[in-house]
């Protein structure tokens, strides 16, 4: 197969994270990462990774946000070792985009009740903004050179699992086949090399999509036996401008994840906003994330949701079934059921533990890969914000009285602890909330 | 460490004490790297009172400032998911300084084996290795306390020793795997490495007697801890590797005698002149 000049080596992945595209593009497009959609999700140059992690055996799930010409990409992604065909599946995007919102920080909405009247208190949630819709899309040339140990089928692509014995054979390998690879890039997959990794490399098969009939590209899992429990940032970090949001979802059996090398901290939570927020809970969110970034110096991984999928309090979204959890490699409930997931702790083992966590980094920032270790913590968490509706009907008792002076006190601590975890002025939050009628009325 | 041993110094436990005390302090206050009110109460107590039993039980007279040490450490390093555990860390702790000794000297650094032994024999414990974060001025507060301690118990050999080949492997890894300097100095930045150089390999009741003795013990500590860290994947590698280890200080103690070291009987010979 001949390759075009043009052809730039990208990284990006999981793909920020994770992956090396080869994509044809501009021979100035060194800038590396996708472009995200316009509307779609929160954050971008944002990828996501779904590890689920047993033991030693471990399966990561990965999805990018890669726009474009699905011939044009391409995936390089280390792994700790030889992959089998039966080890490669593809997993359905909704399933992820299931999780992604199952997982999201939340707003919940409360309304006060009739301070004359007795308490009902009615309750329900709204997901956060969802990350995103789009295809994955994957594209990759290859040709000849480094020891190809396998080539598998998988679906709508064809994967490759390469490995290189000399310390620069992966990168002469790109070289010679005209990728242009960005400077860096040669010295991270030469770490990776000596560190004994293979490399899982995966491009569109056309021919084979068209006949599949589906229109998306899936994202691709990968599983293996490996003690390494880790994500390979730097791949990503080669090519990038700026600092780029990978979000990590974990799926374990006795606990959440951490990082071992990196501080991971929970993102604030539990506060009570303004009710103008609902309809831009994506920017408050983005903001406060912001923040919590900037406070840690961007050295620090964020906790998002730290939950037992047996139960969620409120939900997100609808629970996972079993098989989508088995399907993101959670294979140890060992059910294809197409029900909720509910475990019966005691005892049966089928125990499926999830932790989302959101980290932004850089080069300078995380200068090597995240290390993870799995925790005995099953406390929850979850990122989660709350609006009380004032009660605005007709109220004429004693009670009225005090609940309506209570409200100035409660719309002042809402300003300010919202101006206190986005940055935002509290003079215009505390504009905006009088525009939503949150005056104190005396 | 001359200049500040022209005076005898009181017992290093108190600058221990000191500093653990502040980083137990900072965590509350300041930055959250994982200890518990709660769990920290129950440990420090667990092990004055595991002390006084044992005190009792063996006619030791009774000094309360190495439980208070072992307390401490435990509270800013065990993490569990249930209260008992660090009651069980406790007892494990200061009761294998009166169970688990040969020639008047206990093996096993308490709180080091108890975490160790709590890894791998329950299922609700972990230590997060992560959660100190890589902040410079941390980093530099651990030093300055560990200058005053190792000054005052004359261990900071070992601590020096420790932390040179330690990094030496980082550093040797790094130019073999040709990363960036940026990923060594990032893993030497880790606050609980500079706890476990300043406060756990060099306690002097565990370390061996002499220099040579002292110089061999961190260098195998550090290849060891290293092994299990990169090649076998096993996060807590220091804290094993030191307990796996420690029975090789009696073996160094007998190779190479040298005099055994004491809180009570500071001796200023071979320090100052």
């Amino acid at each position: 197969m001949t390759l075009r000049l043009s052809n730039v080596f990208r990284s990006g992945v999981a793909a920020v994270a994770i992956l090396a595209n080869m994509a044809s593009a501009p021979a100035n497009a060194f800038c590396g990462f996708y472009v995200a959609q316009a509307d779609a999700k929160l954050f971008n140059q944002s990828s996501k990774v779904v590890l689920a992690r047993d033991g030693q055996q471990t399966a990561i799930t990965m999805a990018s946000d890669f726009e474009g010409d699905v011939k044009e990409f391409a995936v390089v992604v280390p792994v700790p070792t030889f992959i089998e065909r039966k080890q490669i599946g593809v997993v359905e995007p909704k399933t992820i985009e299931h999780l992604d919102k199952y997982t999201a920080p939340r707003l919940v909405e409360y309304h006060d009740a009739d301070p004359c009247a007795p308490v009902v208190v009615a309750a329900r949630s709204m997901p956060a903004a969802p990350m995103m819709a789009g295809a994955m899309q994957y594209r990759f040339r290859q040709d000849y050179g480094v020891t190809i140990e396998a080539s598998y089928d998988v679906a709508e692509y064809d994967v490759l699992i390469l490995s290189a014995q000399e310390s620069d054979g992966l990168t002469r390998w790109l070289t010679d086949n005209d990728y242009r690879i960005p400077q860096g890039a040669d010295a991270v997959l030469g770490s990776y090399i000596k560190q004994g990794m293979r490399f899982f490399v995966a491009k569109v098969n056309v021919e084979r999509m068209k006949s599949i009939g589906n229109g998306q590209l899936r994202p691709l899992q990968v599983r293996y036996q490996s003690a390494k429990f880790m994500v390979p940032l730097r791949l990503g970090t080669v090519n990038a401008k700026g600092a780029q949001d990978l979000i990590i979802y974990a799926l374990t059996k006795s606990g959440r994840i951490e990082a071992a090398n990196y501080r991971t901290v929970k993102i604030p939570s539990g506060i009570d906003i303004p009710l103008y927020v609902k309809n831009e809970f994506g920017p408050f969110y983005k903001a406060l994330f912001e923040r919590a970034v900037a406070r840690e110096n961007m050295q620090a991984v964020f906790v998002e949701y730290a939950w037992d999928m047996a139960w969620c309090d409120p939900c997100a979204a609808d629970p996972m079934s079993n098989k989508e959890l088995v399907e993101l490699g959670a294979r140890w409930i060992g059910s294809d059921d197409d029900v909720a997931f509910r475990t019966g702790r005691r005892g049966s083992g089928s125990d499926a533990f999830a932790t989302r966590l959101h980290v932004r980094y850089d080069a300078k920032t995380f200068p090597e890969d995240i290390v993870f270790i799995e925790t005995k913590d099953r406390s929850n968490f979850q990122g989660r914000y709350v609006q009380h509706h004032p009660w605005r009907g007709e109220a004429k008792c004693d009670a009225a009285k005090s609940y309506q002076e209570s409200l100035a006190t409660r719309f002042a601590k809402e300003a300010t602890d919202l101006a206190a975890v986005t940055g935002w002025s509290r003079s215009e939050i505390v504009a905006k909330m009088a525009q939503s009628g949150e005056t104190a009325v005396k | 460490m001359t200049a500040l041993s022209g005076r005898r110094l009181p017992d290093a436990r108190y600058f221990q004490l000191a500093a653990l005390a502040t980083l137990l302090a900072i965590n509350f206050a300041i930055i959250d790297f994982g200890a518990r009110p709660e769990a920290s109460v129950i440990a420090i107590a667990g092990a004055l009172l595991t002390q006084i039993v044992c005190c009792r039980i063996s006619g030791v007279p009774l000094d309360l400032k190495s439980p208070l040490i072992t307390g401490l450490s435990l509270s800013l390093l065990l993490r569990a998911d249930a209260l008992w555990l660090h009651a069980a860390a406790a007892v494990i702790a200061i009761g294998s300084k009166f169970v688990l000794r040969l020639d008047g000297k206990h093996v096993f650094n308490p709180a080091g084996l108890a975490i160790v032994v709590l890894l791998f024999t329950s299922k609700g414990v972990w230590i997060s290795p992560g959660q100190w974060g890589t902040e410079i001025w941390l980093g530099s507060l651990a030093g300055l306390f560990a200058i005053l301690v190792l000054s005052a118990s004359r261990r900071a050999d070992i601590a020096v020793y420790f932390f040179a080949s330690h990094a030496a492997l980082l550093l040797l890894r790094a130019a073999w795997l040709g990363d960036p300097l940026a990923i060594p100095l990032h893993q030497l930045q880790s606050g609980s490495l500079l706890i476990f150089t300043f406060f756990m390999i060099s306690d002097p009741r565990t370390t061996p007697d002499s220099h040579l003795g002292r110089l061999l013990f961190a260098v195998t500590v550090a290849v060891t801890a290293h092994y299990l860290a990169f090649f076998l994947q096993m996060r807590p590698a220091l804290y094993v590797a030191l307990i796996a280890l420690s029975p090789l200080t009696l073996v160094l103690d007998r190779l190479i005698p040298a005099a055994r070291f004491s809180w009570r009987s500071p001796n200023p010979q071979g320090v100052s002149t």
